[in-house]
């Protein structure tokens, strides 16, 4: 008995404790993303936003949560019921599971698996299901419509953000995010990010980002002008609240992986012992908040892409670029014999 | 020792179950998605072997590309259900005989029954050295140096499986307007507008 308590239970409960610690930041996080992208738009087009709920509308995501919370589950009477809300589960499990493999500091990571960056690639790739099964169980028109969209959608980008991906692999050396951070430390500091030799990859890799989670101005899955609301029509109370969840989930972690990938994941921007007081897991944070920053601002500044604009972009100018860019890096690696051992 | 023993077994027979259930699903799309369990199963079990790169990369190239094809065509096919079910007995002895030929087969090659000492002299060679480099490194070292030539085959053969499908679908149809971006960029004020004079109750 003691034996079983030992080897079996109590690691059992550290991991459950230890996803606990991870989880309930996370879906905090995202309830105060949604505040702040709220916020952010209403600076940038000179409202206020969200100010009656709570002090500064501190407690807006909570009351948002709550309504959805208390409205009623409509199932419509064609839909498959199963899979219709199968669906949203799909995409809000997704959204949290890859969390596991993100280093927020050095050692602190659930799963440090020698091949996070391809379980971080195969879990965002698996993102197109809930979708997908979501337009096709409602049985409508509008959500059948967006889920094809944003399929065909999903799956362009992921090529290109495949052969980002290779490159920053081929210069670190690992698939180990631990190890793809660490191989980004240096004297120079910020200048030994991947984001600096690697920059026009970083620009792709966040272009594709967008697109891969149904971002401005690529967000034709739901664009409202033509499609209601896309996939997710015909979903109401919590179904729509775990939908609304994993998107901005999802916002965090493309955030977080393009942090860990290009911007040095928890290393400060310079070897000043200024900078190294401060936790990495607070410099994790503040990188992370600034791309998220930017996904707000491009939501603010751009107009929606046609879907024709949408698929030449991903085929035929970030995947020849990236594919270009892939052989290039090989080539100079190769040539100035700098490949990491 | 034990929770690996459980997790191999859970995994063997989800595979299964949902393999049958690929066949035996009324729904096609259904079918899919079974299909779509089958591979996770599959891909967990690369995991219990250590073989986590080739779960992953069955996982990125088979449930997050092919499937989702495969759904995609599913989803659109216009298919009456009761006349798909009727050929279902008809066809049953040629699957059959398919799936014993099969099960012979991988039984013929599991058992070690057709290996002979050479191929076994052969297979222990071009297995990697067990050390401290992850499979990621290890399958690197092989196809890369000894099997290059194959993989590189490999890699032409899907090129041109891959232009072939295009060469099949691609038709020029006429009347289409397309939008040339670099055009429009390179349009000017001066070649697409004019001032014209208008006199009252002309008209242009």
């Amino acid at each position: 008995m003691v034996e079983f308590w030992d080897v079996y239970l109590l690691p059992a409960l550290i991991i459950v404790g230890q996803i606990l610690l991870i989880v309930v930041p996370l879906l905090v996080a995202v309830a105060y993303l949604t505040l702040y992208e709220r916020k952010v738009m209403a600076v940038m087009q000179l409202r206020k936003g969200p100010n009656v709920v709570g002090p500064f509308g501190l407690l807006q995501p909570l009351a948002d949560g709550a309504k959805l919370f208390f409205k009623e589950t409509v199932v419509p009477t064609g839909a498959n019921k199963v899979l219709f809300l199968v669906a949203p589960m799909l995409t809000f499990i997704l959204s949290l599971i890859a969390w596991a493999v993100i280093p927020f500091d050095e050692g602190m990571v659930l799963a440090n698996i020698n091949v996070g960056v391809l379980y971080l690639f195969a879990i965002s790739s698996l993102g197109v299901y809930g979708i997908i099964v979501a337009g096709w169980a409602s049985n409508s028109r509008y959500p059948f419509l967006g889920a094809l969209r944003s399929a065909a959608q999903m799956v362009s980008y992921e090529v290109s953000i495949g052969f980002v991906i290779v490159t920053v692999l081929l210069c670190a050396g690992t698939m180990n995010l631990t190890g793809i951070v660490l191989s980004q430390k240096g004297s120079l500091g910020l200048l030994n990010w991947w984001f600096i030799p690697l920059f026009p990859m970083f620009i792709i890799f966040f272009v594709s980002i967008l697109a891969e989670t149904n971002r401005h101005p690529f967000d034709l899955p739901e664009a409202e002008a033509e499609l209601v609301a896309g996939y997710q029509t015909e979903y109401s109370s919590m179904a729509f609240a775990l939908f609304f969840l994993g998107e901005y989930a999802n916002m965090i972690l493309m955030s977080g992986i393009c942090t860990v990938l290009f911007l040095g994941g928890w290393l400060p921007p310079a070897d000043w012992a200024i900078f190294t007081w401060i936790p990495g897991i607070i410099w994790f944070g503040i990188k992370v908040a600034l791309l998220l920053f930017v996904f707000i601002w491009v939501r603010a500044t751009l107009p929606r892409y046609r879907y024709d604009q949408l698929m030449r972009l991903g085929w035929k100018v970030f995947l020849p670029f990236s594919l270009l860019w892939v052989v290039l890096t090989a080539g100079f690696l190769v040539y100035f014999d700098m490949i990491p051992a | 020792m034990i929770i690996s023993t459980i997790a191999f077994y859970l995994f063997a027979a989800m595979t299964i179950a949902s393999a049958f259930m690929v066949i035996s699903a009324k729904n096609p799309v259904h079918s899919v998605l079974y299909l779509i369990l089958a591979f996770f199963n599959s891909a967990a079990l690369f995991v219990l072997l250590g073989a986590e790169f080739l779960a992953m990369i069955l996982v990125v190239v088979y449930v997050g590309a092919v499937a989702v094809l495969f759904l995609f065509v599913v989803m659109m096919l216009d298919i009456n259900f009761a006349e798909l079910r009727q050929g279902f007995l008809q066809y049953l002895p040629i699957g059959g005989l398919v799936g014993l030929i099969l099960l012979i087969e991988l039984i013929l090659v599991v058992s070690g029954w057709a290996l002979s000492p050479d191929a076994i002299r052969v297979g222990a060679e071009t297995a990697p050295v067990v050390s401290d480099l992850t499979n990621t490194e290890q399958l690197g070292h092989v196809i890369y140096t000894k099997y290059a030539y194959l993989f590189q085959i490999a890699g032409m053969i899907l090129l041109v499986a891959m232009i072939g499908a295009i060469v099949l679908t691609n038709r020029q149809r006429a009347g289409v307007r397309r939008q040339n971006i670099a055009k429009q960029v390179y349009r000017r004020p001066e070649e697409s507008m004019a001032v014209r004079k208008v006199e009252p109750g002309q008209g242009v």
